[in-house]
């Protein structure tokens, strides 16, 4: 609890104080580092402007920024900021980021494609999944599979890709638990099948924390109410508990704009009240 | 007996070798509810096992009042990690001696794990505890706490701030009412500004909690009319429609007269589905 809790508290006012102006100018300059902190500072501080977009888009096909193993910090940091901007034009450069050779960067890109709501990445998403299960079997020594599956699928989901349907489908199986989550939750969003969300109410009683907390995140993010009581016992952090409810919550107020305050809604908040 | 008993339970906590007994064994602790073992539950607060935390604040606001003194002790220590679950038990029990304590923690401490539970806990203070004269101070300073941290920077601690607020308005229903009335308006300030649906929603149901209550008070205390009217509109509340539900609450009450149409609504529902 207390690392997760520290690392909110420090996000939330502290680090170094950049100005927009500075941050752009960093972004475009030679310190490398400089580069990498104004690409996370410009997402964190959610800076939409036009410059601010344009000139981390432009960052998206940097060459300067490259460690010896063939990583581009850059425009991993560019590519996650650019989600939370909420600019589709950020899709075309982020669609060609799903072809890089750093797998980081073709997560990243994936997380924010999801987040940026524009089915244009759908085909591109698809195609990573080509091969199936055999395809995205664990690699000995590899410290992560060769194609990065669960942010994948959960963009698709996410994009309400209906037409993923059958590529989704089979992960359900995968060796890695937390694929099958992305799986469950993607086709929930495109199903609303609860059979998907009992899979990852299901996952609340795994023995690993890990694992766990995952499958919060997952049901916050699909808003599965009937999960409710299940979020409030699981053994995890009271703070991410109160996350995924906050998920379920939102989803029981969109959902009913004319009588503001649902059964649900009512049910949940009891629930997260207890969590304080 | 007892002491043996306790010797016996706090050995189980001292030996546990995993994670798994230490949490069951902190459970049957808890739940022998004994003051002997206030020591060994406060030490559980800082084991970080997550689990047993809870349960060990579970056991210490159902030991209550002995739980207190010792709670405020460690708190003034440097033990952060336990910090947030000594605050948490302290809210659970309510008693007034932790009030500075929770004042201090809502508005001043960066764990906003800490700010949150005790912003909560500020709500469920026992005032009946305090000498009456010191009531209404206490009160106040607790109402300017929670107005202050109402705009904490973290949703969740607006969140618990506004379940804070609703307890305080309830308790000033009768005594205060300006109070009353005063947070009433800040909520409907809040809700206006507040960009969280989660927050938003929280304090929709604050109002109707407010409501409810107050309808319910002044319907078991028979109050007249007059009072009625007077006391609803100085909280602002639509007052027509609450009267409307208190009465309609009272008629259904009422025993119905022999003859009565309603008293045949539910026989002749049943002849005229069986006859279709």
């Amino acid at each position: 609890m207390t690392d997760l809790e520290d690392f909110e508290a420090n996000a939330s006012g502290n680090g170094e104080s950049l100005t927009v102006e500075l941050a752009l100018a960093n972004l475009s300059g030679s310190d490398r580092g400089q580069r990498y902190y104004a690409a996370w500072w410009l997402g964190r501080f959610r800076v939409r402007t036009r410059e601010a977009v344009d000139a981390l888009i432009a960052t998206l096909s940097d060459e300067s920024d490259l460690t010896p193993d063939g990583g581009y910090p850059l425009r991993r940091n560019s590519a996650r900021a650019l989600g939370k901007l909420g600019d589709v034009r950020a899709v075309p450069g982020l669609i060609e980021c799903l072809d890089c050779t750093d797998f980081y960067v073709r997560e990243a890109a994936a997380q924010s494609l999801g987040m940026l709501g524009d089915r244009a990445a759908v085909p591109k998403l698809i195609q990573l999944l080509e091969g199936g299960l055999e395809a995205a079997q664990p690699i000995p020594g590899c410290p992560h599979l060769a194609q990065p599956y669960d942010a994948i699928l959960e963009a698709l989901g996410a994009l309400g890709a209906a037409e993923a349907f059958s590529s989704i489908e089979p992960f359900l199986k995968h060796p890695t638990e937390l694929v099958q989550y992305s799986a469950a939750r993607a086709l929930y969003q495109l199903t609303q099948d609860s059979l998907y969300g009992d899979r990852l109410i299901e996952a609340l009683t795994n023995d690993k924390l890990q694992l766990r907390r995952s499958a919060l995140t997952d049901l916050g993010a699909i808003g599965y109410l009937p999960a409710c009581d299940a979020i409030a016992q699981t053994h995890a952090e009271n703070s991410l508990k109160l996350i995924a409810l906050k998920g379920l919550l939102e989803h029981q107020i969109d959902r009913s704009p004319f009588d503001r305050l649902s059964e649900g809604a009512i049910r949940v908040m009891a629930l997260m009240d207890d969590l304080l | 007996m007892t002491a043996e008993l306790a010797e016996v339970l706090i050995r189980a906590v001292e030996e546990a070798d995993s994670s798994t007994r230490l949490l069951e064994a902190v459970q049957q602790l808890s739940a022998a509810r004994l003051t002997a073992a206030i020591p060994t539950l406060i030490a559980a607060l800082g084991y970080n096992n997550p689990g047993a935390a809870v349960a060990a604040v579970d056991g210490l606001i159902q030991i209550g009042e002995p739980a207190v003194l010792p709670l405020l002790e460690l708190l003034d220590g440097y033990n952060y990690g336990a910090r947030a679950w000594a605050i948490r038990a302290l809210a659970g029990i309510g008693d007034p001696r932790g009030l500075d304590m929770l004042l201090d923690a809502a508005k001043n401490d960066f764990a906003l794990s800490v700010r949150r539970a005790a912003a909560r806990g500020l709500g469920k203070i026992r005032w009946e505890e305090l000498p009456s004269e010191q009531v209404q101070l206490a009160q106040e300073r607790s109402l300017e706490a929670l107005l202050q941290v109402s705009q904490d920077p973290e949703w969740v601690v607006r969140y618990a701030a506004v379940t804070g607020l609703q307890e305080l308005a309830k308790s000033f229903t009768l005594s205060h009412i300006d109070a009353a009335r005063q947070i009433l308006a800040h909520f409907d300030r809040r809700v206006e500004d507040e960009d969280n649906l989660a927050v938003i929603a929280r304090i929709w149901l604050a109002q109707k909690e407010i409501r409810d209550y107050t309808t319910e008070i002044l319907e078991s205390q028979e109050q007249e009319y007059e009072t009625v009217s007077t006391l609803v509109s100085a909280l602002d509340f639509d007052w027509q429609a609450t009267l409307e539900k208190l009465y309609a609450r009272k008629r259904r009450e009422e025993p119905l007269h022999e003859g009565d149409p309603r008293k045949f609504r539910e026989l002749a529902a049943a002849i005229s589905s069986a006859i279709a």
